[in-house]
This record gives C-alpha cells, structure tokens and sequence, in this order.
C-alpha cells in the first residue's frame, strides 16, 4: 500500500478489464492504483478454493476471448499465463446416443454423417461462412466504435473503415452479414443444417449469457461473439487458463506489478468524488478518501452511473439510460467437487469428446421452451447447461484422482415469479440441474463431495455485476459498437472529465477479452497526450 | 396463341393493378390475368352468409399512399370511404378502456407523464417512419455494383436520418434492432399503452414483443403516417370495392384484365420469360412478364427451381413467410355492447391485448406449432359505418387474431378450428359479454385457408416476414430487390418485393417504374 492517497489514475474494479486499463497506464509511467471490493481480485475472472483441494473457476470458466494483442503485448505467459486447448464436446439425447463434436476433421465428419451426410456436408460451407463474420468484426474489437453522429474527420473515417470491410464483402456478403446480426440462431442454422441435436449443439454458443432464447432474432450475433476468439492463433477455439480463470487475472496484475501499479483489495469504492465537472478521485465505504484526476471504472454502466455516482454529477439522459440499460442475468452455475470421474450414458469415459462441453439438451424446442421459463420468471425446468470437467486437461485444480466439474446453466432469472430468490430457492435450482445430469449419468449423484450454487443473485452480490448478467449488459445490437454502453458514450469516456468505463459493458462487450479495458487505456493516453503504446489489432485478420 | 401484348401481369392483386394501371398509362399494352372471379387478391369483399359481407382479406385501408389514391384519381373510379383516420381503442376487460388517437392517448385513470409520453413518442417515430417512407418510395439500393440513382437513393437516406438532427439520429440507431417489449416499457408507465403499442408491433409478424427487430416492423407500420393516413380507413363496399376502383382506373388507362384466367405456368426460353400458360392451356406471349403472386409461389411454382441457380433458389427457400394470422368474420343479430366503451367510439379499430406479458404468451405456443390459448385480437365492426354490408339492424365484426401457425401440430382440422374459434369467442366474452348469443353466423379463415383461397405460400399477408433482414436490399433476397428476376424479362411486383405488405401498393407502383426506366435506358 502506497504512503499517499495521491495518485495519477484510479481504476475502480480488478476484473481483467480493469486490471488490463491499468497495466497499461502504469506502463505509461501514470501512478496507477486498483480498488478492489473483494478480498481478492479478479472479478468474474477468479480461481477460488471453497472446498479444500479443489480450485473451481467459479464465474467464467474457459478462457478464447482475451486478445492474443494484449497476451503479447503484456507478456502474459512470462507472469504465469498457460491457456491449454481443449476439443471436443458432446451433447447427449434422450434416447441414450449423443451428437459429439471431434476436434478431429475425419472424426467429426464421420459422426455428423451417422447423423445426416446432408448435414455433414452443409458443415463446410457453415463453417466458412460464421468464419468470414468472424474476421469482419476481429478487427474491430481493438479499435474504438466511432461516432455516426459525428462529422469530425477521425471519426469519419473511422466509419469508412466500417463501411469498406463491409463492402469488401461484396454484396451478398453484406446480405449475409447482416442476416447474421438478426436473424435468430434457429433460423440461421435452418439454414444449413437438418438434424435436430446438431443444430442444438451448436446454438448453445448463442444464447449462453444472454436473455434470449434460440429462437429470437438477434442470437446468431452472441454464436459469432463466441466465435470470434482464439487459441494460439486457431481462431474460434477454446482453452483453460492453467489454474483456473484466476491465472488470468492474476497474470494481469503480475504486469501491472511489473509497471510499478498498485492493488488494493477489500477497497469498495462507495463514492466518485466529482467537483466542478472534473473527477478529484473516489471515497471508500470504509471512509477513505483516494485522489487522482483520472477515475476509470470498469464497473457496468447501470452500477457506474446509478450506484457510485451522484445523479447531480450527470446528465439527466445518462441516468435514464443507465436505468434502461439492459443488463438481465440469465444464467447460474454450478462448481462441483467430485470423487471420480463421472460416467456418462452411452459413452466411453476415455473418449475425446467428454473433455470439452457437454449438453444434455437434444432439441431447439427444449431450449426454447427453457426460454419460456426465463421470460415467465422461473428457473428453466429442463434448463440447458454446458458442463466441462477441466481437471481431465489442467490436473491442477483437483487432488490426484479427484475431478473438477463447472456447469453453467441457463436460464436463470434475476428474480423469480414468486420475488426475490431466496436460499430455499436457489437449492431447488441446483437439484433440478443435478438432476439433468443425473439423468445421463447414473452415478453422478454420489460423485459430489461439494457443490456451490450460485444464481444471478449470487454472481450480483460476489462479482458486482447487475442483475448477475455476465456479458455487463445484453449483446443486442442497440448496446453493441456506438450504442455501448450507451449512444454517445461509447468512446470509453463518462460524462465527466477525468471519469472513463473500461468495462464490459463497453464495446466490444463481455466475455474474458480484455479489450473494453485495452482499448479505454488508448483512449486515456490519447487525451493525455502521451505516446500511444496499447496494440492495435493484428493485422492477420 | 396469342402475342398482342406487351406485360403479362399475373394476379389482379392491388399491386399488380397499381402495376398495370402505371404501365398502361406509360403506353403499355398490359394484361392482367386473375384466377378468381374478381379483381383484388386479398383486398377483397366476400359474402360470409346470406345477406352479410366482409373484407375477408385485409380490413383497413392504412399505408396505401394517399398520393397515389389521388393520382390514380380512385375516387373517380368509385372510390368512397366509410371510415376514415379511425382511432385506435384498447379494450379492457374491466371497462379502462385505453383510446388512441393520433398523438394523444387517453383513459379514465391515465396519468399526465404518460398522456404526454405517448405525445412524445407518437411524434418521434412518425419522424422515423417518415424516413423509411421516403425509402418505400424507391427502388431498394443496391450497395455494391450501384448506379447513380442507387448512390443517390443511399445519400438520400442517410441525409434523411442525419437531419433527425443529432439526438433522434443516436435513438434510431440504438432503437432500430430493438425489441418493442423494451422500448414501450422504457418509454410508459401505464401497462396497457405499453401493450397497445406492443401488439401494433407484431400484428403480422410471427414474432413476440420481446424478438429484437419488433420496433422495427412497428416503424413499418407507422409509415401509415408519411403516407397521409390519421388511422386506419374503411371504403364503402369493404376492400373488394377500393379493388374494384383500382381495377377500374387500370382499365380506363387502357390495361385488360382477364378474370378466372389462372397462370399454370411461366414460359422460359433460353433464359429468357416469354409468356405464360394459363390452366386452360392457353399460351400467352409477351416480353414482360410481371408476378404479382408471392416469390416462393412465382419463382418454385410457376417458373420451376430447375430453372434457377442453386445459391438463388436457396436464399427464396430461406424467406421466412410462416403465416401466423387468421380471420373470424361474424354475423351478429345486433350489435353487441362494451362495457366501458362510449358507443360513438364502437367503429373504432378495437385491439383486444391485455398485457405485455399476454402477448408473449399468446406467441409462445406458436413456437410449437400450437395456437394460442388466449389469442390477441384486432378487430373492427364495419356494418357501423357501412350499413350496406349487413341486413338493417344487423351487424359483422370482422377480426383478424394471433397467433395462429400454418403449420399447426396436426393440421387445422374441423376440431381444431372449432377449438380456436372457441378460444376467439371466450376473449371478446371478455369485454362484450353476451357475444356468443347474437352470433347467428361465423366463419374462421386460418392460414392454410389464406394460401388456398388468394394463393399466397404459407398464408402469409405479407409474402414474407416483415423483419429487418427481409426488408430493403434484402426483399425478396439480396441482388434481386429491384424488382428484376434472374431470368430475364421477368419482374416481381408483389409484396414479397419492396418495400412489402400490406396494401400499400407501393411495390407495384416502384416495380412499374423500373421497368418503364430500364426501357427508356435501353
């Protein structure tokens, strides 16, 4: 802990965005200090021990997204980053068989074929097809969203920059696209493919953390946001951070170390400190008083305007859109320490798909219909769920022998039919989704040696985040690029100087990317003048 | 065989008459040929029971431009309104009825913040529909192999949204995409203005309010506004007769149209459209060949896929067009009472939508191919204002429900339908208790009905959802939305095309310009 409370830059929050906007201030030479809530960092991007031996990823739980920009440019694998791929997956059917997803081309070609040879077929154009969508928006996720309702030559031709990719599509190109940023993902996937269990494998990536159901308009865009990481340079693939979703964060703050910036945990900022239009710092719920011109939170946009700010420090329009902003959790989750290593109906444990997701939802209907649910204010009653068993890759956060298994859930409403969730509540939630598995896997049940339940209310009281929404707001189009978080504000700046949002709530969104908090560092030192030295984007794409 | 005209129009649809009546008068030599016995396709009056009429497609006359109503001199053509810039009532089983008129939103219990947001609100979106309706007006751009009109067309647009000035322009392009679950709850306290702006929403969609996309088709139908329309409108003689009026103004610009002259097929030679075969097995030649019938319909059934390149046709099997929407028409004794309704106001178009989360319930079983347990309900009693269409004393409503799926689990059999029209007589219950008994005929056209009756693939009024990616550049399917098939010399002038459904005759009338402009270029 610093001798002063005078600092160059405050950043409120130390998820990986707010860690990764401090690093590079730090980097910069700015005097740079983290406030943490929590006794410990990381966020949503945590490794916990609540049982003793086993390490649970309790909130996100696969790492794809973050930049390999920042990865580099950090050097995070020199402060302790390992993200180790995984393939596979599977989704098991009601009648005993499973759909599996091979990371193996031969392998997977032949599976779809058990299915549909049609469908097996319609792959390879499904696959070019979500990956030209994917290298239309890559190069976008470090650069700011410009204004359209500027004219300013920067932002102009920021514009122009949108708009040529979009026409280097050509015409149908541009059709597609933006078919794909509306249509549901039900519809999209109609598009190719006709087997049932294989379109609902895939539309997991499309609803997961959002309120939305596969059959809204608008979903294929969350398939794409899924998509649009990478492991190692294999775009669209999926790994575990070494050690659980913690070696990120931790690895973050590593470098921020190595700049010479500061942490402070159990440091919940209750108050920004705004005088004649300019931030002076933050006080702390214990009273403290932390000054520096600059605040930067990456706290969500609902949290940042309507909790830690004065109204009478906003603009009127602002607060009414930060208590607008669609921020609804829709998902819970499960971290179980298990005995053994489950076995799973109709497959061979040593097969190659169970180490990655596996769904126990067989049809588009029943993952509507576990929409319907979410819409009427009830836990899914067949909810989808995308369970992973990590320790079979990274052996780390279980003992020798002993398994780790994360289950995300969904849906799962912010608050129930009946009112606010209640600890009765959230028990029966994590029966039904123990009971889902069960039914797949008989001896499940007595695997289980701890099990934490947590529903969004849970995520809202640990993590801060709104409503226990994980993305930090909907991934719909009128909170994506310039309307993120809001129209006007979605250049990283607050409405205050000095004031700045670094996190997922701005563009381009959540998920364990770290660019919302890269691309607000660029935007800090642009105002302050100094040399530029966050990355821009790859050029690969 | 006969080669005495220039245009083939196939179906007598008000766009295909707008079509022709625009090309004869250009000098065309233009046939119209129409399977049924009348000119009008879904615009159309039908005798339901012995001395009772009824639109028995579309029931209010409400996004046809008034422009072209004048320019087409209809009232000449016998062209006359019973009703017209109908307010909209929102009906309340407990009697709150919510009123609609124009601008202004008025209950017995409705609040002053609310009273002035639906003010503010009305006027904001008419400024955005007035965009898109300027945007209906012209062929759709083309984005990458673009002339100069389509450069123009493009620039036009965005001056249009720029000049919203700066704050409307950022709420566009927030609200655009969104649902309108989220923008009527941002924008109203009251839970039936949300819901009576929701239902205008959807009503024709097989979406719910809470689909991303739905504000946008209820910009579309608030274009009604750009196009000189206070409310909806009802002509004397029901729509059948604004059908007459158009055929009428076709034929005295010299157009023929050739009734219970149904189209088996389009003749294609060498890639070229020469003609059509009618049922009868008559050939008729001619170097334009013009569908007024939906895409899927045109392009699979009378021209034939194997004509067609494979990434085409599957882009027309990709175009949503599951039609949702039925009709009860009802022959009733006398007129039935509302409770809570000022009877001056019974003509009113009367909605029948209890709540936001109503609604949503109402479309969730449509999602598994089942109907609705409590379905919504738009629905008007003409006989009020056009005594003709019923015997004296006696009345007709005239109700088009949600959600009704074509594809309904087990198809739409007598049971079923009499189930539906069960669960369509307990709502109005609701609010005009005592319905059942005065009603002494009924009829129920659900959507396979729709598509066997006006022949439009799925039922669907609008020959294809109305949601973004199906609007613009991207209606029918992305290259061919000017109107121009991939086989040359033939044209899609119909609803499928820009900028779609509902009768607003604006797709004939843009198609028809395209052709006259592609030949003056020729």
């Amino acid at each position: 802990m610093g001798s002063t409370n005078q600092y160059d830059a405050i950043v409120i929050g130390a998820g990986h965005n707010g860690l990764t906007t401090a690093a590079y201030l730090a980097k910069s030479g700015l005097r740079t200090v983290v406030l943490e809530r929590n006794p410990y960092i990381g966020g949503a991007t945590v490794s916990r021990e609540l049982h003793s031996g086993w390490t649970y990823s309790n909130c996100s739980y696969v790492c794809s997204l973050l930049r390999p920009e920042i990865t580099r440019d950090l050097e995070l694998p020199r402060h302790g980053l390992q993200v180790i791929p995984y393939g596979g997956g599977v989704t098991f059917t009601r009648d005993g068989d499973y759909f599996g997803n091979y990371s193996d081309h031969e392998q997977q070609y032949r599976e779809m074929c058990r299915h549909s040879k049609r469908d097996a077929n319609a792959y390879e154009r499904f696959s070019t097809d979500v990956m030209k969508q994917t290298r239309l928006i890559r190069p976008f996720l470090m650069r700011t969203p410009p204004d359209p309702t500027s004219l300013h030559p920067s932002q102009l031709r920021e514009l122009a920059r949108f708009g040529k990719a979009f026409a280097e599509l050509g015409e149908e190109g541009f059709a597609d696209a933006l078919r794909f940023w509306t249509a549901s993902i039900g519809d999209f996937l109609d598009g190719y493919f006709e087997t049932d269990v294989l379109k609902t494998h895939m539309a997991g990536s499309a609803i997961i953390g959002t309120a939305l159901g596969v059959y809204s308009p608008g979903t294929a865009y969350v398939l794409l946001h899924h998509y649009m990481g990478d492991v190692d340079g294999s775009i669209g693939a999926w790994g575990f951070a070494r050690g659980g979703m913690g070696a990120v964060s931790g690895a973050l703050q590593s470098a921020l170390f190595s700049f010479g910036g500061e942490v402070r945990v159990d440091a919940g900022v209750s108050r920004v400190i705004v005088k004649n239009g300019q931030t002076q710092g933050v006080a702390l719920e214990n009273g403290d008083e932390v000054h520096a011109p600059l605040v930067v939170s990456s706290l969500d946009p609902r949290r940042t305007f309507t909790k830690i700010m004065a109204a009478e420090d906003l603009p009127p329009k602002l607060v009414q859109a930060a208590r607008n902003f669609k921020i609804r959790g829709s998902s819970g989750k499960l971290n179980i320490a298990l005995d053994g290593l489950p076995h799973f109906t109709g497959l061979d444990q040593r097969s190659p798909l169970m180490k990655g997701d596996m769904h126990c939802i067989d049809s588009l209907e029943r993952m509507e219909r576990a929409y319907d649910d979410w819409k009427a204010k009830r836990w899914s009653r067949d909810p989808y769920i995308d369970m992973l068993i990590p320790t079979q890759v990274d052996p780390t956060m279980a003992p020798p022998g002993k398994h780790m298994m994360t289950v995300f859930v969904q849906y799962c409403p912010p608050e129930l039919s009946t009112g606010e969730w209640t600890d009765a509540d959230r028990d029966a939630f994590g029966k039904t989704v123990v009971d889902q598995i069960s039914r797949h896997s008989p001896d499940f049940k007595n695997l289980i040696l701890h099990m934490e339940v947590r529903t969004p209310r849970e995520i809202e009281n640990e993590v801060g985040l709104t409503e226990g929404n994980i993305f930090m707001g909907e991934l719909t189009f009128d909170q994506l690029l310039f309307n993120r978080p809001f129209p006007g504000y979605a250049q990283y700046r607050g409405p205050v100087k000095g004031m700045y949002l670094c996190g997922s709530g701005s563009h381009p969104g959540g998920g364990v990317m770290a660019a919302p908090g890269a691309n607000c560092a660029r935007e800090i030192l642009s105002d302050l003048r100094r040399p530029a030295l966050v990355p821009g984007s790859y050029s690969d794409d | 065989m006969t080669d005495t005209h220039d245009v083939i129009i196939i179906g007598a649809g008000h766009n295909g008459l707008v079509c022709a009546a625009t090309l004869a008068k250009a000098g065309r030599r233009v046939v119209v040929l129409e399977r049924a016995d009348r000119p009008g396709g879904a615009a159309r009056t039908r005798t339901f029971a012995p001395g009772y009429s009824v639109s028995s497609g579309a029931h209010f006359l409400n996004q046809f431009p008034v422009s072209l109503i004048e320019e087409l001199q209809l009232a000449k053509h016998g062209l006359r309104f019973a009703a017209k810039g109908l307010a909209t009532v929102a009906l309340q089983a407990d009697g709150r009825h919510l009123r609609l008129d124009g601008a202004k939103a008025a209950a017995t219990d409705l609040g002053a913040v609310d009273q002035q947001a639906f003010a503010e609100f009305h006027a904001e979106i008419a400024s955005y529909a007035a965009v898109l309706a300027g945007a209906f007006g012209r062929r759709p751009p083309r984005l990458v192999d673009s002339d100069w009109r389509d450069r123009l067309g493009l620039l036009k647009l965005g001056w249009d949204i720029r000049t919203l000035g700066r704050d409307r322009m950022r709420e566009v392009l927030r609200i655009g995409l969104m649902n309108i679950h989220d923008l009527a709850s941002e924008r109203f306290e009251d839970a039936r203005l949300r819901s009576a702006v929701a239902f205008d929403a959807v009503l024709g969609t097989s979406m719910g309010p809470r689909a991303p996309n739905t504000v946008m088709s209820y910009l579309y139908r608030r274009t009604a506004d750009a196009f000189g329309h206070a409310g909806p409108s009802i002509p004397v003689g029901g729509m059948g007769a604004f059908a007459d009026a158009l055929a009428a103004a076709a034929t005295a610009r010299g157009a023929e149209i050739r009734l219970q002259a149904g189209v088996a097929s389009i003749v294609v030679h060498e890639g070229r459209a020469t003609g059509v075969v009618l049922d009868s097995g008559e050939v008729l030649n001619a170097s334009t060949v013009i569908s007024n019938a939906d895409p899927r319909t045109t392009l699979k059934g009378l021209v034939g896929y194997r004509e067609l390149d494979a990434g085409f046709v599957r882009r027309v099997e990709g175009i949503r067009m599951r039609g949702m929407a039925a009709k009860l028409h009802l022959a009733l004794d006398a007129l039935p009472s509302i409770p809570g309704l000022d009877a001056a106001n019974a003509g009113d178009r009367l909605v029948l939508c209890p709540s936001l989360e109503g609604l949503d319930e109402a479309m969730n079983p449509s999602k598994y191919r089942q109907f609705s347990a409590e379905p919504v309900i738009e629905l008007c009693i003409p006989t009020l204002h056009d005594p003709s269409l019923a015997p004296p004393g006696k009345h007709v409503i005239s109700a088009v429900v949600q959600y009704a799926p074509v594809d309904l689990e087990g198809g739409w059999t007598a049971a079923a339908r009499a189930e539906f029209e069960a669960r369509i007589m307990a709502r109005l219950e609701t609010v005009m208790p005592g319905i059942g008994s005065l009603v002494s005929s009924s009829e129920l056209c659900v959507a396979p009905d729709i598509q066997s009756e006006f022949g439009i693939h799925g039922g669907h009024w609008h020959h294809g959802e109305i949601s973004v990616d199906q609007l613009l550049m991207m209606r029918p399917v992305v290259l061919f939305s000017q109107y121009a098939m991939p086989i040359d010399g033939l044209w899609l002038c119909g609803a499928g095309a820009h900028p779609g459904g509902g009768v607003m005759g604006l797709a004939g009338r843009n198609c028809a310009q395209e052709i006259i402009r592609k030949r003056a270029s020729a």
